[in-house]
């Protein structure tokens, strides 16, 4: 009797979200697998179109090659702004948390919107050259795929900053002055002692950026200005300028097939706390 | 201690990003201000007539008007629905509580492009059953976001109750507090600014969101995203800057203070 009512509890906590989840997302993405099968017509047509469109296999190359791109930028610049933001002097940790989370916490649009600014034909770089006298035409920084780079990797900093800085603060500090006391000089204590007891959180961080990197959609769209269509934005252009929606579905599921085996390989790595700080 | 301080070297390329992450925040700012009607850099005089357009077209102040209205619901549902599942997975700790969490973190770690895809699927099939909730309207985004946010809910949530010292709870099991008791009178007074935080983090989620909100509207429900992506894509509207800027000072100076109260706060013995 009491264990029929803790269980009729049990479900009565945890059922809403579950129920709200499967219906409203699991469910809704079975029907989008089965567009992949069935749309225009029924059969696999719209997977061999995937393996032999020479626009989508250019389309799939490109978006692997800014993300991997983007993973490095970002790594090395969030281990740098980590570092500070856990190991510096209180203004100095100050600085870093306003400079981290302003960013994380204005919108992907306004931020893409930035880069505009900052990049375009008559955005804030190139009037100062041109007024400086250093080059006469402006420099095309933005709408190409350096833009794109350049945007994504603002992007994505605070959200490899946050896996990273967690590795760092829970190193022992005994290890380190050990280091110190046997000799080891500050370059080399940081380079054999520090970076080495980071790479858990490194490997945390380089895989969230490069899952968000891949279904990346805003940035590339507004940064991109058509010319450099990463995956994410091809999806969109078959659903709403090209109706051709059974090649966007086949598209998405082959991205959450590829995600699901990257994600279950680096599953130790993985800890959900760490994505928001 | 000394020996753990950040060298010059890692100072000096720290500065480089800490003023690569606040550039295109700043560079906004000048654009906002250009007289022309395009997106450049004012040169010479200075003119507030992009503001003065935020005011005089009303598409601007509906929008932020639909945005909170959205916002304020789906921050609502997600917050709710995370708090449930959150104390039923800590009070009850059942078997499976990695695969269900797992489960509940799905809208986070598949393509924001593969969800909008999803959602627009389920918008255009509750469209054909009614039209209160559907494609292209509010309580249709609503939903969507609801169920975009609601992961991060969960994950704040989580994390404020393993901060929970379990023997509290034991403490007024023991005195024979039954279960809605131990969850309003013990659990929850305990994880209130968890709460809180999940409830402030769901609405400024999806008070930004807009991958999902451009595949599942089209002209009736213009969220504030939604309406600047619309200036943003062909000819820039500098309006945008104007938009911007605002946003921008909003969270740059709730983030500071928030960072100075956290500061005094830990390093005050009080």
């Amino acid at each position: 009797m009491i264990g029929k009512s803790v269980t009729s509890r049990k479900i009565l906590l945890l059922a809403p979200l579950l129920l709200f989840l499967g219906l409203a997302y699991v469910v809704p993405f079975l029907g989008v697998v089965r567009w992949s099968f069935t749309m225009p017509e029924v059969g696999l047509g719209q997977y061999r179109a995937l393996m032999t469109d020479p626009l989508v296999q250019s389309v799939f190359i490109r978006t692997l090659r800014i993300c991997l791109i983007v993973t490095a930028a970002v790594l090395v610049t969030a281990y740098a702004i980590a570092y500070v933001w856990v190991r510096g002097s209180s203004v100095q940790r100050m600085l870093a948390e306003f400079c981290i989370l302003v960013p994380f916490w204005i919108s992907v649009l306004t931020r893409a919107f930035g880069w505009l600014a900052m990049l375009s034909n008559r955005g804030l770089i190139n009037t100062w050259l041109q007024s400086a006298g250093i080059i006469s035409e402006p420099l095309a920084l933005a709408r190409n795929e350096l833009g794109v780079i350049i945007g994504m990797t603002h992007f994505l900093i605070p959200f490899a900053v946050f896996p990273i800085a967690s590795a760092m603060r829970s190193i022992d500090e005994r290890v380190l002055l050990a280091a110190r006391g046997m000799g080891a000089s500050r370059t080399r204590i940081f380079w054999t002692v520090f970076v080495p007891l980071t790479y858990g959180g490194l490997i945390g961080a380089a895989l969230i950026v490069f899952v968000f990197a891949l279904g990346f959609f805003v940035t590339p769209a507004i940064l991109g200005g058509g010319r450099s269509v990463m995956v994410a934005e091809l999806v969109y252009l078959r659903i709403f300028q090209s109706p051709d929606w059974g090649l966007g579905a086949a598209i998405s599921v082959v991205l959450v097939v590829f995600i699901g085996i990257l994600l279950a390989l680096m599953r130790r790595f993985i800890k959900p706390a760490h994505m928001i700080g | 201690m000394n020996s753990s301080r950040p060298g010059p070297v890692i100072l000096i390329v720290a500065t480089a990003v800490a003023l690569f992450l606040l550039m295109p925040l700043i560079a906004v700012i000048p654009v906002s201000f250009t007289p022309a009607r395009f997106l450049s850099m004012p040169s010479g005089n200075l003119s507030l007539r992009h503001y003065q357009a935020l005011m005089d077209n009303p598409a601007w102040g509906q929008s932020i008007l639909l945005s909170l209205r959205i916002g304020i619901l789906s921050s609502a549902i997600a917050t709710a629905l995370a708090t449930m599942f959150g104390l039923g997975i800590w009070m009850f700790q059942p078997r499976f509580s990695a695969l269900l969490i797992g489960f509940v973190l799905l809208p986070l770690v598949v393509p924001p492009v593969v969800s909008a895809m999803t959602l627009y699927f389920l918008m255009t099939t509750l469209s054909s059953f009614n039209s209160w909730i559907g494609y292209d309207t509010w309580l249709g985004v609503a939903l969507a976001h609801a169920v975009m946010i609601t992961p991060f809910a969960v994950v704040l949530i989580l994390v404020a109750l393993y901060q929970v010292d379990r023997r509290i709870d034991l403490a007024a099991r023991g005195l024979g507090a039954n279960l809605a008791t131990r969850a309003f009178r013990i659990i929850i007074p305990n994880i209130k600014f968890g709460i809180a935080t999940a409830a402030l983090l769901s609405f400024v989620l999806s008070w930004e969101e807009i991958g999902v909100t451009l595949f599942i509207t089209s002209v009736n429900a213009i969220t504030l995203p939604r309406l600047m992506w619309m200036g943003l894509r062909d000819n820039i509207d500098p309006a945008i800057a104007a938009i911007s800027v605002l946003l921008i000072v909003i969270t740059a100076v709730i983030l500071a203070f928030r960072i100075f109260i956290d500061r005094r706060r830990t390093t005050d013995p009080q």
